[in-house]
């Protein structure tokens, strides 16, 4: 017999109350771990997109907003099929205020034969880009060739691989990191690849949304505005100036977005710290209507030669193992339902969800254990101080 | 080994409306010897458990002293009175006291958890053996009768092979033949050297006992032994 030995009885031999405050503790790291991680996902999701677009303004076909709505062309890649001579690329660098310009055009099939998810192809101009690039997790050298792609990080190519686009062998020479958007799963290329891919699908048959070859026509053009120019100054300009575009403020597509993530980011943290306190209260009954129940037993182990540490240390460790036990299993919980649908929750709520680094997770899995294993000892406290002053000539007199 | 209780008074505070403290114990005097069996007899009520609780540091009392041999009981620390009831008190208490969540076999090796005692098992097989307790090792205690549990307490009280056993009213729930085989048990450790001290209403408890006290109006008077 050792005192190692009672605890250990103590726990298993109470299968029900173990188990109800086992279930307390898991409900509890569950929910502060896995609130935590959709949180930061969300905000790293609309984090990352802002920082992506690295363009002030999108200018886009008037049209474009008719046809599919604008905060969808960055959160979940839409396929847009819109487009606008290409001449305005031109007239838009001589505006007043321009910094940098970089045109795209996107193609669009009705479907890939080489993936799961519908692809995005889009044909960017190599040299002048300047919001794709930054993105690249390894650089390639050089600028890109004849079929040769950069593919986005929700797509399982790598990077000397080749995947086949209407026919045509494109090798990746780049790939992207994770945006959470549905712009990973989007292919980039050249204006010459692009022409080649319209015509491989031509001739198989396929039937390409566009009519328009990328010689004349662009989807959209990203602006970096000078430093010192009002960015919706500039943006008016362009509105007022050119006829038939829009330019749009990527930060005015976004907050609608921003608006929504804030909202629920707001409301999960709620959530967590009315799960934290309400398992805190419950806990705090638990262990207090046990007090009652459990008096004859620590008066017994008094009679032995407990001392009232000893006692108090025997409560304490019992709520700290199940604690111990809750926690990695709320966590482990938690996490296997987080990180492996993280793309279902993407697709679901139409946000950007980017789940946080390994080091990030483990901070928060290190803070749902610290609030299980902290509420856990600090609300038996109470009851640990009173079952170790039980009055054990009172109780022992009596019979039961 | 000797214990001395010196001056012993005890009041109790009643929770009633008048508050008034109920004196329980008045100016008693006592001290245990090894190897020798004390009874205690008395009307219920009359402060036989309030002096064992006193005398075994459970209960403090309000005036006078208790000795283990010269230490002076008050003034040890929680963690050093505990030690000493571990190792050197074997406590009967007059309640029912064993531990729900523990085996038979476990609940009387319950004091060798916090001392550690090298002999613990086969000691605690043995005295399981003495108080006809072996079929029902592994049994928990809500499967025992009020005397097997009344056994079990005087096992566990014996496992540490304690200097004094202190024992309310053992053979509360038992009838004649197995009261004496109680009442011989602890017989048997006065005569292993323990010092007893029998708290009971049995009359006949008395045979085996070296002196006989009884509780009257807060005091103990000497009815046998000197
Ligand atoms: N904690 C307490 N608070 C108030 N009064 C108490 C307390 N403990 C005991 N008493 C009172 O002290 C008196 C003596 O109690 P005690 O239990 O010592 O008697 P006893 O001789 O052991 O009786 P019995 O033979 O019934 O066990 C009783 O009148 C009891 O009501
Ligand atoms: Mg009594």
């Amino acid at each position: 017999m050792s005192i190692r030995k009672l605890l250990f009885f103590n726990i298993v031999r109470r299968p029900l109350r173990t188990f109800a405050l086992l279930f307390i503790c898991i409900v509890m790291s569950a929910a502060v771990f896995g609130g935590a991680v959709i949180s930061a996902s969300l905000q790293n999701g609309i984090n990352s997109l802002e920082q992506r677009l690295g363009a002030d303004i999108i200018v886009l076909p008037e049209s474009a907003s008719e046809k599919v709505k604008l905060e969808n062309i960055l959160l979940q890649g839409t396929p847009g099929y819109f487009y606008m001579d290409k001449n305005i690329e031109n007239t838009l660098a001589g505006v007043d205020g321009v910094d940098k310009l970089s045109a795209q055009y996107f193609l669009v099939s009705a479907n890939a034969e080489c993936c799961t998810v519908q692809v995005q192809i889009i044909g960017f101009d190599d040299e002048t880009d300047f919001s794709v690039k930054p993105w690249l997790s390894e650089a390639y050298s050089g600028s890109l060739g004849r079929n040769e792609i950069v593919v986005g990080s929700g797509l399982s190519t790598r990077v000397g691989h080749t995947l086949k686009l209407y026919g045509v062998e494109c090798k990746a020479v780049g790939k992207l990191e994770s945006t959470g958007t549905g712009l990973d799963t989007a292919v980039y290329a050249s204006a010459d690849t692009v022409r080649d891919l319209i015509k491989a699908a031509e001739s198989k048959g396929i039937s390409v949304l566009s009519k328009q070859s990328p010689d004349d026509v662009i989807s959209s053009v990203y602006i970096k505005v000078k430093d010192g120019y009002d960015i919706d100054e500039v943006a008016a300009n362009i509105n007022l100036g050119i006829d038939g575009v829009q330019a749009v403020r990527t930060k005015s597509m976004l907050t609608g977005t921003a608006d929504k993530l804030s909202v629920i980011s707001g409301s999960v943290t709620v959530l967590i710290i009315a799960v934290w306190v309400l398992s805190a209260v419950i806990m705090l009954i638990v262990f207090t209507a046990l007090v009652n129940e459990r008096k004859r037993e620590f008066a017994v182990l008094r009679a032995v030669g407990f001392s009232r540490r000893k006692l108090g240390t025997q409560v304490m460790s019992e709520t700290l193992v199940i604690c111990l036990i809750g926690a990695v299993i709320g966590i482990a919980i938690a996490s296997a339902v987080v990180f492996p649908f993280s793309r279902l929750i993407e697709t679901q709520s139409g946000l950007p969800f980017l789940s946080p680094g390994i080091l990030t997770s483990l901070g928060y899995a290190a803070l749902a254990f610290g609030a299980v294993i902290l509420t856990g000892p600090l609300a038996s406290v109470y009851s640990a101080y009173r079952l170790s002053r039980v009055d054990t000539a009172k109780i022992l007199r009596e019979g039961d | 080994m000797l214990i001395t209780a010196q001056n012993i008074t005890k009041s109790y505070q009643r929770k009633g409306k008048t508050k008034a403290p109920v004196q329980v114990l008045s100016n008693t005097d006592l001290s245990i010897e090894s190897g020798k069996v004390y009874v205690i007899l008395g009307r219920s009520g009359s402060g036989k458990s309030t002096l064992l609780n006193i005398l075994s540091g459970l209960l403090t009392s309000s005036t006078g002293t208790v000795r283990y041999d010269d230490t002076d009981i008050y003034s040890l620390t929680d963690g050093e009175l505990s030690q000493l009831r571990c190792k050197r008190v074997g406590y009967i208490p007059q309640g029912q006291s064993a531990v729900g969540t523990l085996t038979v076999r476990e609940n009387v090796l319950l004091p060798t958890a916090i001392v550690g005692n090298a002999n613990g098992f086969s000691r605690a097989d043995h005295l399981l053996e003495q108080f006809g307790l072996t079929p029902l090792r592994d049994a928990r205690p809500d499967e025992l009768s009020g005397g097997e549990l009344r056994r079990l307490s005087i096992a566990r009280a014996l496992i540490n092979s304690p200097d004094v056993i202190f024992a309310d009213e053992p053979t509360n729930d038992l009838d004649e033949e197995n009261s004496r085989i109680v009442f011989e048990q602890l017989r048997n450790a006065a005569q292993s050297g323990a010092a007893v001290v029998i708290v009971t209403h049995e009359l006949f408890a008395q045979e085996f006992a070296d002196v006989v006290y009884r509780m009257q109006q807060g005091s103990l008077i000497r009815e046998k032994g000197q």
